[in-house]
């Protein structure tokens, strides 16, 4: 027996947006099939990589590990909606210079980790950029480069310039 | 991977919460950062979910001498809690800020990992040491269970199918207490391999809990040395860790949560 379905209704990258869902759709699931915004990447699919990573009213949660339901009325931000008039993102723009990325499967997710970490923290030490992408994995470049990537996207928000 | 079948129902208000919780099949559904991996697993396979995440249920206040900790606080929400910052209640935020990673923590509540009790958690050692008790509600009223007897073994506490947490009730310690939470965890899932809660009070007297190395955290006997304590308590070994090893661990911050509490009490 199907469960009956739930209607979701959220404003997705400043856009408002409906969808049916099963009440046990996940996020990820109803952004990737249902929206077609497949930037929020299954990884683990445990809550543990970070591939998934989305804004939800402003802060990093895993959408894997959040019904599509539980999203309701909220206001999320992918990926996609990171940059604005067809520019990147500060952020997105300090990872392509800083080598912050190689095959980019992670990408999205520290990137938006890193979003919510600089809006609480516009100049974040290198410890604490390390302890606020622990649940983000990187299975290629290493964490280095993503770190210098942090800070020099702290850096070009704060406006010093000093990338 | 997708949970099994369920329904849902968002409760806005207590009272539909628990029409709902009369269903013996329904689970409540807080951040969901225990119950989904475990219905994802098909671990946990509920006919109905009760979202009570929408309730008014959370915060941090100050109420004629007690802490109030709401039950749907995140983890971040204590990490940033003003309330928080003083030496006696410092283990609060120091155990909150070491749960999960940054993501988990935007999620997660006090109440539903309390409900959930995990054995290897981190903060039930903290509600153990400082003396919480748990303010629990259903359709038939509200009770009061301590911390010490909420927690009966592994996943398993004294909360009843149809009800609530509905706030962590903790009595202020005295002025020139400390207080610190210690863990050494497993280094790819940040579970506690052995988690130490400690308060040292100004009369010299202290109150150390432990998580992670049995079947449920526990209070160490105040009339033991910690180290006698240990050497009789019941732990458990798994693929992780030895019995041996966790128990060599645990005395390990259990000593260093007391320096840490102590110091903290001190001023230092």
């Amino acid at each position: 027996m199907t469960a009956p379905p739930g209607r979701f209704e959220l404003v997705v990258n400043g856009e408002p947006r409906s969808l049916d869902v099963e009440p046990r759709t996940l996020l990820v699931h109803a952004l990737r099939d249902g929206l077609g915004l497949t930037g929020a990447h299954v990884g683990c699919d445990t809550s543990q990589c970070g591939a998934c990573t989305v804004l939800l009213d402003g802060r990093a949660v895993k959408s894997c590990t959040l019904l599509a339901l539980q999203a309701d009325g909220a206001e999320l931000r992918t990926i996609e909606g990171l940059g604005s008039d067809g520019e990147q993102h500060p952020i997105q723009r300090a990872f392509v210079e800083h080598h912050g990325l190689q095959c980019g499967f992670c990408t999205p997710g520290m990137i938006l980790t890193a979003a919510d970490l600089l809006a609480r923290d516009p100049d974040p030490d290198e410890a604490s950029i390390r302890r606020s992408i622990r649940g983000n994995f990187c299975r290629c470049t290493g964490y280095q480069s993503i770190v210098e990537s942090i800070r020099a996207a702290g850096a070009a928000l704060r406006g010093d310039g000093a990338t | 991977m997708i949970p099994a079948q369920v329904a849902y129902v968002r409760a806005s208000t207590l009272e539909e919460a628990f029409d709902a919780l009369s269903d013996p099949d329904a689970k409540v559904l807080a951040g969901g950062h225990s119950l989904l991996p475990v219905m994802k697993l098909r671990i946990a396979r509920p006919s109905l979910l009760v979202d009570i995440g929408r309730l008014e249920l959370g915060g941090v206040r100050l109420d004629d001498g007690k802490l109030r900790l709401g039950a749907l606080a995140t983890w971040d929400d204590l990490v940033r809690a003003d309330e928080l910052e003083t030496p006696a209640l410092a283990a609060i935020a120091e155990c909150a800020g070491v749960i999960g990673d940054l993501q988990v923590r935007n999620r997660g509540t006090l109440g539903g990992s309390l409900a959930h009790a995990d054995p290897a958690s981190d903060m039930p050692a903290v509600v153990l040491a400082l003396g919480a008790a748990l303010e629990l509600r259903s359709s038939e009223g509200e009770r009061t269970v301590a911390a010490a007897d909420f927690f009966r073994g592994p996943f398993t506490t004294a909360l009843h199918a149809d009800e609530l947490i509905a706030e962590i009730v903790l009595p202020l310690p005295p002025h020139g207490s400390g207080s610190a939470y210690v863990k050494v965890e497993h280094p790819a899932s940040g579970f506690a391999l052995a988690g130490a809660a400690a308060l040292m009070q100004p009369d010299g007297s202290r109150t150390i809990a432990v998580t992670g190395i049995g079947a449920q955290p526990f209070l160490l006997s105040n009339n033991t040395e910690p180290g006698a304590a240990l050497a009789e308590a019941e732990i458990y070994g798994d693929r992780f860790a030895s019995e041996e090893y966790r128990r060599h661990v645990a005395g390990v911050v259990v000593r260093r949560a007391l320096e840490r509490a102590a110091e903290r009490a001190k001023g230092v």
